[in-house]
């Protein structure tokens, strides 16, 4: 592991030529193997805006009363789809995936990947803005807190720090990334330059004389970021073998996590989301493998599995965490899709994870079992998985800090 | 004349540049008072400019001054009484599909489905000939791909095509000649061979001739590549054609606002359709009207009525939900446009309704149906899907078989709650006034609205006759969003636009893709949203790709050599 960052030091020296290498290169990959040349670890977070509808993603197949509340878009038993790839990918017996997430099983059977099922916010609100507010700030039921978890679990920095340690995919900053640490947000890393550099300059003075104090330093996290991000821009940027990223904004943005990671800038947090998965009338084909959801998925599974193969054994270093503001009404409704729930499923994948396993504790399906009469009840809050990643993968020590006022009760999913 | 462009130019920029302060923690003593302290008479001019409109040309502020600020304002909340930009006339006369109704528009710029039904002859034809013409000349080319096996990559050129069409020496013109050369080449042909032509060029080699071409010529570039785009592409381009050059300025800015409120997403199946036909009819007639007949509006619109499902939300026990015995694919309540009704148009998410409200407002509303949106249909009460039994909303009991009236009965409740007078009060402060407005401002604004029965002028008015939107706090407080900083810019630098995609395309980059909002939230109306990294650079980049005249469609008047980047400046960003 250090031979291979000591190797990719150098030749990023070489690359913009040892003698004119900016301060800023030689400062970062200084920092690297310095003293403290322990292993940074990665943390990645997928965003599934518009609440995905987990039942059909986790499928809970034993259960028989999910075929009674879903008499046209249930997900069949793996028993009834043979080879036609149309029914659910069992798991454990009890539990199964969507058949557009094949791709993610070898990750499952490899113990790479581990699920959490019945997980969420323990705020009732049902609605998108609010619950993905507070997904974000990780702070449910409390709109006022200015900062997301993300950016207060970024560790206060002692000395230099990469300006790209934490970055977000997408043309806007993510409330989860906002707070008192540099977050960039970046389209794409080769999108992420001023042209012209004369012009650069002066916007970088004119920038640093602005008055509004938080223009300023957003500015001055531009022109620092642009400035690590010259050295890897334009280099073609070459997957590993098997690694086959859909063309999707989420396969874009996972890739170029990738290439930040294999790049080693020092990025320690990366946020991607992928929109569209409120599926109010149609969630769901003729067949269970077809239509709106199936796509979704099958974008997200072939993204996820990818990134895993194009990390290879980085992965070690690498933890990815999906999560979605609400579940779905366990009842299908009058349109072949699902009006808004509770909870939902999560997703950890990584080289620490001990995967292979649905974690938490499955409430039922039954009438009285049901939260509110018609949604998955909650048995685990989403803030039990964020901070186990949290404290094992960021090394923060102050969990408190992260998730004031809550105490995560840690379920071992990273070994 | 290039200095006196200049010179108008750095008016702008340097009435702009006022010491600007950042508004964005959360509320402080110091604040309040910033919102008591008034500003110079000279600044309300521009702080006039930089809310009621999209940013100010060379020559506003004399313009202005000129005539008095209150009669400006008094005309721009009167936009009838104001001439339209002769201009503007002339620019959108090519886009005929925002003038057409949406059935039209399906089968004038159809979708493929609708080519293949046409020439199945389940659809007519459209009436004019050579639309007619064209789409089956669409249709045979369909067929062609399907019997050929897999269709070629959409836009890649057709060689062999060409050959057939054309001598060699017109095909190397084509392939190397200078823009004009390979216009008039293609004008030199007669016209159905023009159409044929264009259709086997490449996209790279139609962009090329597209900045060009003649407005007609231009519209049959786009109908080539795909008629069902040239709608989508017409909506946005005029939306930019507006901002920049209407006289009505403030009514262009409140129909942003009004339909981001009421968003509908333009890619969503038939609203790809509806779209034009949604702000158009729905939106622009009540945006200085009574708030109760622009909630009407969307609620019957077929745009909305398919973004958020009612459509096919059926009552539970309704003929239709029963129909055709146990086994048939049952059909009922779906609860998205009741929701987002309270939560995103009217009370807001802490109006004080309850999820039993959601479902009691989704029972009302069961029935407000479209007549076939995939052709581009109507507003229809279908009482077969339609719930008659009693309902409790907000407490209000609304009796059994009331039909389509339920509906409007819900509209009347929510339309004059107390809840949503306040809720709109403080989204329309937030736009014009502040991120966080003071609270006493808005509850006179909401004051206004009860009163008045939700009269969104005297709302308006209210809010410009307060001392808290001339007030230091207010004035230069507000981060510009993406399509205020790209259509200001033009305006800046006295834009001329000849086409818009590449402007539209811009908007996009920057964050804001236009129609594009996949949820009903809408775009944020807060500064912070687009404050960060990413945008910030973008923002940049476009300032300086305008500066020197690189944005396809667009040519500004110059600035002087070293002022490339004003309109990428700290103070440019805000408004």
């Amino acid at each position: 592991m250090i031979n291979r960052r000591v190797f990719l030091r150098n030749s990023a020296l070489a690359m913009v030529g040892a003698g004119t290498a900016p301060m800023w290169l030689t400062r970062a990959l200084g920092a690297s193997t310095g003293a403290d040349s322990s292993r940074k670890k990665i943390l990645v977070a997928i965003f599934q805006r518009g609440a995905a509808d987990g039942l059909n993603v986790v499928v809970p197949h034993a259960e028989k009363a999910y075929y009674a509340l879903r008499p046209t878009i249930s997900i069949p038993r793996p028993s009834m789809g043979g080879n036609s790839g149309d029914a659910a990918i069992d798991l454990d017996g009890f539990f199964g995936l969507h058949p557009s997430l094949a791709p993610l099983k070898p990750l499952f059977d490899r113990q790479h990947l581990a699920i959490v099922d019945a997980v969420g916010s323990p705020d009732p609100t049902r609605s998108h803005f609010d619950a993905q507010d507070y997904m974000e700030s990780g702070t449910p039921g409390l709109k006022s807190t200015d900062s997301g978890w993300m950016n207060r679990a970024l560790v206060k920095p002692v000395g230099k720090v990469s300006p790209v340690r934490a970055v977000a995919l997408g043309a806007t900053l993510p409330r989860t990334l906002t707070g008192k640490q540099a977050a960039v947000s970046m389209q794409s890393i080769n999108a992420f330059q001023v042209k012209d550099e004369q012009a650069a300059m002066e916007f970088q003075q004119m920038y640093q004389a602005c008055k509004d104090p938080v223009m300023q330093a957003t500015a001055k996290e531009t022109f620092e970021a642009m400035a690590m991000l010259q050295a890897i821009q334009k280099q073609p940027y070459t997957p590993a073998a098997g690694a086959d990223y859909p063309r999707a904004p989420l396969g874009d943005s996972l890739k170029q996590i990738a290439q930040l990671i294999k790049s080693d800038v020092g990025m320690e947090m990366a946020f991607a989301d992928i929109q569209g998965w409120d599926h109010h009338a149609n969630e769901v084909a003729q067949k269970a493998s077809e239509g709106q959801l199936a796509n979704l998925l099958h974008t997200f599974g072939q993204a996820l599995s990818a990134f895993w193969a194009d990390m290879g054994d980085r992965m070690q270093d690498i933890a990815v965490v999906t999560m979605s503001e609400f579940g779905r009404t366990a009842r299908e409704n009058g349109n072949r899709g699902t009006d808004h729930g509770h909870a939902n499923c999560m997703f950890v994948m990584g080289g620490d994870v001990k995967g292979g396993k649905v974690y938490g504790k499955w409430p039922g399906l039954e009438r009285e079992q049901l939260y509110e009469g018609r949604d998955l009840a909650l048995t685990t809050d989403f803030r039990d998985v964020l901070g186990e990643l949290v404290s094992r993968q960021t090394g923060n020590p102050s969990l408190q800090g992260v998730f004031p006022g809550y105490n995560p009760k840690f379920l071992g999913v990273i070994g | 004349m290039c200095r006196k462009a200049f010179l108008g130019l750095s008016m702008v920029l340097a009435l702009a540049a006022y010491p600007g302060i950042a508004i964005y923690a959360d509320k402080t003593a110091a604040e309040d008072a910033s919102f008591s302290k008034q500003i110079s008479r000279d600044d309300r001019i521009l702080q006039a400019l930089n809310r009621l409109t999209f940013g100010a040309r060379p020559g506003d502020v004399v313009q202005v001054k000129a005539m008095g600020l209150k009669k400006w304002i008094e005309q721009q909340l009167h936009p009838g009484s104001i001439a339209e930009n002769p201009i503007l006339t002339e620019k959108l006369k090519p886009f005929d599909t925002l003038t057409m109704p949406s059935d039209e528009m399906v089968r004038n710029y159809p979708a493929p489905q609708i080519v293949k039904q046409m020439a199945a002859g389940t659809i007519p034809f459209p009436t004019d000939p050579d639309r007619r013409l064209l789409i089956q000349k669409l249709a045979k080319k369909d067929e062609g791909k399907i019997a050929n096996g897999a269709p070629p990559p959409p836009n890649a050129p057709d060689p062999q095509a060409l050959a057939a069409l054309l001598t060699q020496p017109e095909i190397r013109t084509l392939r190397t000649g200078t823009p004009q050369e390979r216009l008039a080449a293609i004008q030199a042909m007669p016209r159905d061979k023009q159409d044929e032509v264009i259709g086997a060029l490449g996209q790279g080699m139609r962009q090329g001739l597209f900045a060009v071409a003649p407005p007609d010529l231009r519209r049959r570039i786009e109908l080539t590549a795909g008629p069902a785009q040239v709608v989508a592409r017409d909506l946005q381009e005029s939306k930019i054609f507006r901002a920049v050059y209407s006289n009505r300025q403030l009514d262009e800015v409140l129909v942003d606002f009004w339909y981001n409120h009421f968003n509908v997403f333009m890619d969503k199946g038939a609203d790809r359709y509806l779209t034009t036909e949604y702000e158009r009819d729905a939106i622009r007639p009540h945006v200085l009207g009574k708030f109760r007949d622009l909630l009407e509006a969307t609620a019957k619109s077929p745009a909305m009525l398919f973004y958020l499902d009612n459509w096919q939300s059926v009552g539970p026990n309704t003929p239709q939900a029963l129909r055709g015995g146990p086994n048939a694919q049952r059909r009922g309540l779906n609860e998205n446009y009741g929701r987002e009704l309270m939560e995103l148009h009217t009370l807001g998410v802490d109006g004080g309704y309850t999820q039993k409200d959601v479902t009691e407002v989704a029972r009302c509303f069961t029935g407000w149906s479209i007549d076939q949106p995939q052709r581009g249909g109507s507003f229809r009460f279908a009482p077969r899907l339609h719930d008659n039994g009693e309902k409790t909303v907000l407490g209000v009991k609304i009796p059994a078989g009331g039909g389509e009236s339920d509906g409007e009965k819900v509209l009347d409740i929510v339309a004059r709650h107390p809840s949503t007078a306040h809720f709109i009060s403080q989204k329309l402060a937030q736009r014009f006034v502040a991120d966080n407005p003071p609270a006493a401002l808005v509850d006179r604004m909401a004051h206004t609205f009860l009163t008045t029965d939700g009269d969104i002028r005297a709302v308006m008015q209210t809010m410009l006759d307060s001392k808290e939107f001339w007030s230091e706090g207010a004035f230069r407080s507000k981060m510009k969003s993406p399509l205020e900083v790209v259509v200001s810019a033009v305006r800046a630098s006295n834009g001329n636009v000849d086409f818009a995609t590449a402007l539209v395309n811009q908007v996009a980059q920057l964050g804001e893709p236009l129609y594009r909002k996949v949820e009903p939230t809408g775009y944020s109306n807060s500064s912070q949203a687009w404050m960060n990294t990413g945008g910030l650079m973008a923002r940049m980049n476009f300032a300086l790709q305008l500066s020197s005249n690189k944005v396809p469609g667009v040519v500004i008047d110059k600035p002087a050599e070293g002022t490339n980047t004003a309109l990428g400046s700290p103070e440019f960003q805000k408004r």
